[in-house]
């Protein structure tokens, strides 16, 4: 073959090019089209139904002013920090202990992965009677003797976001373990054998060598974890409904309630858009580092 | 133990479970020795290596490093270093990172881990590679770090467990002949595993053939190659491996060994004890079968017909049926040989290892 060309890149691999073409148009629509969709209309005073009657920036004004979205905020942002820390710090931790070649390791890991199979619901449900102070640890902790005892997180505007907090993590770091575990297991036995020869102690060992060769593995736990952070709502819904008061309110149900209770859409559209927003600045240098700076580097 | 024993191994025992892998297991290491390991994949290298490094409990037994019982003491206070055979590198870290991260652990002033790691590096030459991150250095430089890391802990004892299997055959050459200078050297007591016969030919003083977890045969180089205490070891070292043939040995008179209708003189074999008359195994290398004018001198001759050739440069094998057997004989690469020629070989009785049938221990 004299004249023997290089294959046009577009044609190669056809068939698997044309299966994807209905994912990909799929993703573009559902994805990018409601998006822009959704933030053309936070512009608009868009009531029951959309409408497109500009108004400005006046919906992201009312949005600022409005207390309930303030606290939403503020409990997304103590939320979010406090279940990134522990999550990974809890499910590290666990996945070590799991990791010392301990008998049962399947059986605790089952037992510690299954709150996660629960709906978040279940768990809200469950821990909302965990917390209550008539039927709950509260109760119990008093009729062990203990007459002054108080815990309850879920009646106190000041910790009633805490107590969220323990639920998510104990139904979420069970999976955070199962990554963390399993990036372990992928460390070769023999940087441990060195390590020992070097006299290196266990704890310097994890700090300096192991978490460092683990970074893909945190990079996946984080981006779970992130992305359940922003969307969480069924819990808070399950447990206190947003109570007491307008405490343990957060962003999500703030637009699902615009959206169905108070019909205001407008709003609706520029909380989420301000949510967009605020994924997008913690992604997009995430990102930039990850990714571009590689590309660079090679 | 003698006074210049540096590591002294008694009675070790090692099971995992069930499964034992080590067995009453004795060996003495001199002082700036090197002993090689050797044995088939399974036999329990890794595992007598780990033992002496502390990264595995014994069962039983006891180890002493430079006369100090150290069967329960920690890895880093053996006074040993280890080489692995996946390098084992701290990825994060550069080079310098790698050599210093252990010495800075034990708190040693920076000046002296300053010397240390210059110092590693000017013996492996690697100066110019210290501010690399292992990803950035290929598989014998990588190596030449792991050796580093072992050599700034200033030890006497060197393990290295299966060093150069991750590398390609010329650079294996290369690091082989670097190890080898570095002994020379250092002087330091070297325990080296490996399944390389050749490595271990070239590298050792001593070598210890396992199998199944038992030193088979523990000798020099040249020893083992010569006078290999039983079967296994003589079919283990070699490449291609040793002929033998099933027959009886007749000390009716002069001792003979017969086979297949053949009688072939003893006389000149250097028997262990007396001779004694019974069935055995005789066993004769390819590179000590010789053909043409060679063959009319030894003390054995026979004619036969050459099968297969197989030229591979440097020297030609040959395959041929000879009483009974298909056998292999080394000739030089230079000669003409073709399939269907008719070729008289011949050995000497001196070049032969006997072994008794059913125990396959030499006689
Ligand atoms: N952790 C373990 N648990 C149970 N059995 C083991 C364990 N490690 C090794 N063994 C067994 O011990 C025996 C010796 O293993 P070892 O690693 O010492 O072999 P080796 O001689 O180093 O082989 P190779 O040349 O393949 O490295 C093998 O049969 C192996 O199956
Ligand atoms: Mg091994």
């Amino acid at each position: 073959m004299a004249d023997a060309k290089r294959p046009n890149q577009l044609l190669r691999n056809l068939n698997a090019k044309v299966a994807a073409i209905p994912m990909v148009a799929t993703a573009l629509v559902v994805f990018v089209g409601c998006t822009i969709w959704t933030i053309v209309h936070s512009f608009t005073k868009s009531k029951l139904l959309p409408k497109t009657d500009f108004v400005g920036l006046d919906q992201y004004e009312r949005l600022w002013k409005t207390n309930k979205w303030l606290i939403s905020i503020e409990n997304l942002a103590i939320y979010g920090i406090c279940s990134l820390v522990l999550s990974i710090c809890i499910g590290f931790f666990l996945a070590t202990l799991l990791d010392q070649k301990i008998r049962f390791e399947n059986t605790i890991r089952t037992i510690i992965l299954y709150p996660f199979a629960l709906s978040f619901v279940v768990t809200g449900l469950t821990w909302q009677w965990i917390l209550n102070p008539d039927f709950g640890v509260q109760k119990i902790v008093r009729s062990l003797g203990w007459e002054s005892f108080a815990f309850d997180p879920l009646y106190n505007q000041d910790i009633v976001i805490y107590g969220i907090l323990i639920a998510a993590i104990w139904q979420g770091s069970g999976l955070i373990m199962v990554i963390m575990l399993a990036g372990l297991r992928g460390i070769d036995q023999e940087i441990w054998k060195a390590a020992r020869v070097d006299g290196i102690p266990k704890w310097k060992t994890y700090i300096f060598i192991v978490i460092p060769m683990m970074r893909p593995v945190f990079v996946t736990a984080l981006v779970l974890i992130t992305a359940g952070i922003v969307k969480v709502y069924d819990l808070v819904v399950a447990q206190t409904n947003g109570g007491p008061g307008i405490a343990s309110e957060v962003p999500a149900k703030y637009v699902i309630e615009s959206m169905f209770k108070n019909q205001n859409l407008g709003q609706a559209f520029a909380a989420s858009t301000m949510m967009l927003v605020t994924v997008l600045i913690i992604l997009v240098p995430y990102a930039y580092l990850e990714y571009g700076g590689k590309r660079r580097a090679k | 133990m003698t006074s210049t024993s540096s590591v002294s191994i008694k009675h070790l025992d090692l099971s995992f479970g069930a499964v034992e892998v080590l067995k009453d297991l004795n060996l003495e290491i001199a002082n700036g020795e090197f002993l090689v390991l050797l044995g088939a994949s399974g036999c329990g290298k890794s595992t007598l290596l780990n033992c002496i490094a502390g990264l595995l409990d014994v069962t039983g037994g006891q180890i002493h490093i430079k006369g100090e019982n150290v069967t329960w003491a920690e890895p880093s206070e053996r006074g040993i270093g280890m080489v692995f055979q996946s390098y084992a590198l701290y990825p994060q870290m550069s080079v310098e990172g790698n050599l210093s991260f252990g010495l800075k652990n034990a708190k040693l002033p920076k000046d002296e881990i300053k010397k240390r790691v210059q110092r590693a590096a000017e013996v492996l030459q690697m100066e110019d590679l210290l501010k690399r991150k292992p990803a950035a250095l290929s598989g014998g430089q990588r190596q030449r770090v792991a050796i580093g890391r072992a050599l700034v802990r200033d030890v006497d004892v060197f393990l290295f467990d299966e060093p150069l299997s991750n590398l390609d055959a010329k650079l294996r050459a290369d690091l082989r002949v670097e190890i080898k200078r570095l002994h020379q050297q250092l002087h330091n007591t070297m325990i080296y595993v490996t399944h390389d016969q050749v490595e271990a030919m070239t590298l050792a003083d001593r070598i210890a053939i396992m199998k199944d977890g038992l030193i088979q045969q523990l000798a020099s180089p040249s020893e083992i190659y010569n006078k290999p205490a039983n079967k296994y070891v003589a079919d283990f070292i070699g490449s291609p491996s040793m002929n033998f043939f099933l027959g009886a040995v007749n000390t009716d008179g002069a001792p003979t060994f017969e086979t297949a209708g053949q009688t072939i003189p003893l006389t000149g074999y250097e028997f262990v004890s007396s001779p004694a008359a019974g069935n055995a195994w005789m066993g004769i290398r390819p590179e000590h079968i010789v053909v043409g004018e060679a063959a009319e001198a030894s003390d054995f001759k026979i004619d036969t017909s050459v099968e297969i050739v197989e030229p591979m440069g440097s020297d030609t094998v040959v395959w041929c049926e000879v009483m009974g057997e298909r056998i292999r004989i080394r000739i030089d690469g230079q000669s003409s040989v073709e399939p269907g020629d008719t070729l008289r070989i011949g050995f000497d009785a001196a070049r032969l290892s006997l072994f008794e049938k059913t125990t396959e221990s030499r006689i």
